[in-house]
């Protein structure tokens, strides 16, 4: 059994106060940004001062979720980027070029690895325990939800702190408009949950995830999600919330459409929250459990009780994943 | 354990990689690779170019040079294993510099103002690199790329066989690559860690890193895997710990205490004593920060007793998120062969610590368990007992 | 020297972002690193880089930098006998 007990989510909504999701923002231009809070009750100011965008979003989301699951110091720490602290990696590379390889700055180089946010956030709680980073493309947060149940699964730990942690730069948006998200907006996002072998104080458990990587087919999405209900004891009726992962473009949309399941539980595509990103699923995960904790359901007609979540992710068309969430 | 391939600047092939040992003949030398103001720094490059890994791989399209490398490694180690069966394959790879060897290039021209060519970004992601690579192997079931810097190839291997033994994957091909860059040269130059001459790990007079590259990969298999191919284990994982020093961002803490607790836990796990190590296979970058720190922790581990250790940073210099990988290899050699490597260039002994690497390739000897360090910044300590 | 001491300070605090901090409260012999300031290595090598490109000072040994970097009156000092003509 692998249980929530405590998240927290910085993104372009504002997710992070005492009222998440008090006012949905829409985005006004390609790149959504996070509305970041004021960080000083969470890292302190000589810490915060190195701090790029993604780091200093990771560390106070993965605060927020010790406290709420009432965590002083982790087992272990893992984390989920596509592209890392790809702010300090441009601003390194770019100082180079100007400076031909002269008098340059190591404090961008040092925050640029990938492993930067989980190990600032090892630093600050002083944790010694396992700590991990993967960076997946679209999988990069299953990667790391996945590694953080089997975590629990060999009782190696009992507290596990997770995070999908990834930042737009006007690059990124540039490069992805290239390679096929022209009509998508670029959203960013920490999101951090602690997972534990025990509900203590949970909202919600995770019942099961599946990855598809580049199905040639829609049956072998569609398999796997027969698969993942099978294995939870749920059926498709039962589900009370799909929360896709899907862009505006109606040729990525019909895949949805053929999955030939019977589509009456609402739906939402949570990236117009969000935006889309490597970890945007990450985000889903937060939305999720604020369905089930809160009822939570913007902008559309609320469903009674939110017992089971079915997340639905999609990305690039080139990494699919399936989360199931059922309250407590 | 039942296949390997590694290929760094002291061999494309495990045989090659063997007789550079023994005749303690390093890689090291100066940069050919790109045009820097740095060439003088020495550097542990793979003797061959991008072109002739691509022919010699039969490679149509055009990759960056951390996946030809990758593919190189991996296809080597795949290869040596005869699978007939249809079972569940992935590929568990570290790597800290993805496509980067082409990203920069593109930098130059995006800076410039000039129309800069997008391809070159392609496949710039950590995670991308890695998926070609599966890609080619058709090792697809799971895909999964480890960035803990220079701890994230012993990673992949410890999340292989975890993943293994928990029955989620039957066959992986786990470990890492990178390549040069002119992005972690000038990176490591700016913190000022970098020997303008050999570098000397371990020495009291060591002065730095010299920055390597490279692919090491192994193959692991369930135990089902193994009796129905009837295949030749040659080692086994029998232990692994991941720890963080949560000390400072770059340096490591004086007492080496994250180094410290990976090795401890290693050791617990695998039920072994300290004094079943045969050999150790140090991170041992050179620099005066780790090579102290990692020293103190192997003191006060191992106690009077410390095994035959050295560092083979001194031969392919420091691969990066490779290293682990690549280290791994050389591990599992040192237990097939009965051998134990030569950490070059080694002339004093480090005030800190009270035993010294050894200077000699020596063989015919028992070797039954290894350990191997792989210490990152960050604070991302991992070690890994391979025993026969 | 006055006059580079307070330069130094606002330069020091861009550098390495204090932005808690203001000149003033700068002291001309505090203790930059452990306790004072309580900068660490990074930032030591921050200033290396400061002292490159604002003064065309160039350190090749990170050694040297305890003695230099002691306080910003002991980095005036340096720069003062050490400035390319």
């Amino acid at each position: 059994m692998t249980y929530i007990n405590g998240i927290a989510s910085i993104s372009p909504q504002h997710s992070f106060g005492n009222n998440p999701l008090d006012g949905i923002v829409s985005s006004l231009s390609r790149k959504f940004e996070c509305i970041e809070p004021d960080y000083s009750p969470w890292i302190d100011p000589r810490a915060i001062r190195r701090m790029s965008k993604i780091i200093r979003t990771g560390v106070a989301a993965a605060a927020l979720a010790l406290k709420e699951a009432g965590i002083e110091k982790p087992d272990a720490i893992v984390t989920g980027t596509g592209l890392g602290c790809i702010t300090d990696t441009t601003q390194f590379l770019t100082r180079l070029i100007q400076n031909k390889e002269e008098a340059l700055n190591p404090t961008p180089f040092i925050q640029s690895t990938h492993n930067t946010v989980a190990s600032q956030i090892a630093l600050l709680l002083q944790c010694f325990g396992y700590n991990q980073t993967y960076s997946q493309r679209g999988f990069s947060f299953e990667n790391a939800l996945h590694d953080a149940m089997m975590l629990l699964e060999e009782k190696s730990a009992q507290n596990v702190l997770i995070g999908g942690i990834d930042e737009v730069t006007d690059v990124t948006v540039k490069i992805f408009d290239r390679f096929g998200f022209s009509k998508a907006v670029h959203g960013e996002g920490a999101a951090f949950f602690v997972l534990s072998d025990a509900p203590m104080n949970a909202w919600a458990e995770i019942a099961g995830m599946r990855t598809i990587y580049k199905p040639k087919e829609s049956t072998q999405v569609t398999s796997q999600l027969k698969d993942l209900l099978e294995a939870a004891e749920t059926r498709m009726e039962d589900i009370d919330l799909i929360l896709l992962g899907s862009d505006d473009d109606q040729t990525r949309n019909s895949i949805i459409n053929k999955m030939n399941v019977p589509f009456s539980p609402p739906t939402y595509s949570f990236k117009e929250l969000c935006g889309e990103y490597s970890t945007a699923s990450s985000f889903a995960l937060w939305l999720g459990v604020m369905a089930i904790k809160k009822g939570f359901f913007p902008n559309r007609p609320q469903p009674e009780q939110v017992k089971k979540v079915l997340i639905y992710n999609r990305y690039f068309n080139q990494h699919h994943s399936l989360i199931l969430l059922k309250a407590c | 354990m039942v296949g390997l391939g590694v290929i760094s600047a002291i061999g494309k092939t495990v045989d090659e990689t063997l007789t550079s040992f023994e005749n303690h003949r390093h890689g090291l030398g100066p940069l050919s690779l790109f045009d820097s103001v740095h060439r003088q720094l020495p550097v542990g490059e793979v003797k061959i170019s991008n072109t002739q890994l691509a022919n010699e791989l039969a490679i149509k399209g055009s990759f960056n040079r951390t996946t030809l490398l990758g593919i190189y490694a991996a296809r080597h180690a795949l290869n040596s294993v005869k699978l007939s069966l249809p079972w569940r394959r992935g590929i568990l790879s570290g790597t800290t510099v993805g496509g980067m060897d082409r990203s920069e290039k593109f930098f130059s021209q995006y800076v410039a103002g000039a129309d800069a060519d997008f391809s070159l970004v392609k496949d710039h992601e950590c995670g991308s690199v890695t998926e070609r690579i599966a890609e080619d192997l058709g090792a697809t079931d799971h895909i999964s790329t480890i960035n803990t810097a220079c701890s994230s190839s012993v990673n992949s291997i410890i999340y292989a066989s975890r993943l293994i033994k928990q029955g989620y994957l039957d066959v992986a091909i786990a470990g890492g690559v990178d390549s040069l860059t002119k992005f972690t040269l000038n990176g490591f130059n700016s913190l000022m860690i970098l020997d303008k001459e050999l570098c000397k790990p371990f020495d009291a007079d060591r002065n730095g890193l010299n920055l390597g590259e490279g692919a090491g990969f192994l193959v692991l298999v369930s135990d089902q895997v193994l009796r129905d191919e009837a295949l030749n284990s040659l080692c086994t994982i029998s232990g692994y710990g991941n720890t963080n020093d949560a000390f400072h961002q770059t340096a490591s803490s004086e007492d080496g205490r994250g180094s410290f607790l990976a090795m401890e836990s290693a050791l617990r796990s695998s039920r072994l004593k300290p004094s079943q190590i045969d050999y150790i296979n140090l991170h041992g970058t050179g620099t005066k920060n780790n090579d102290s720190s990692e020293g103190v922790a192997v003191q006060r581990l191992f106690g009077d007793i410390v095994p035959l250790a050295s560092s083979t940073k001194s031969f392919t210099g420091h691969t990066l998120g490779a290293s682990g990988g690549i280290e791994a290899v050389f591990s599992v050699m040192s237990l097939v062969h009965g051998c134990v490597f030569p950490n070059l260039r080694f002339q004093s002994k480090m005030a800190e610590v009270n035993f010294s690497p050894i200077r000699e390739f020596k063989n015919a000897l028992n070797v039954r368990h290894v350990m191997s360090n792989s210490f990152g910044f960050g604070g991302n300590c991992s070690s890994i007992i391979f025993s026969r | 020297m006055e006059k580079l001491m307070s330069e130094l300070k606002v330069k020091i605090i861009d550098a390495l972002n204090l932005k808690h901090l203001k000149p003033e409260d700068i002291g001309d012999d505090q203790p930059l690193f452990v306790h004072g300031l309580g900068l660490d290595s990074i930032d030591a090598l921050e200033l290396i880089v400061l002292l490159q490109q604002n003064y065309n000072i160039k350190i090749t040994d990170p050694q040297e930098g305890p003695k230099i970097f002691k306080s910003v009156k002991t980095m005036a000092e340096y720069i003062r006998s050490h400035q390319p003509a």
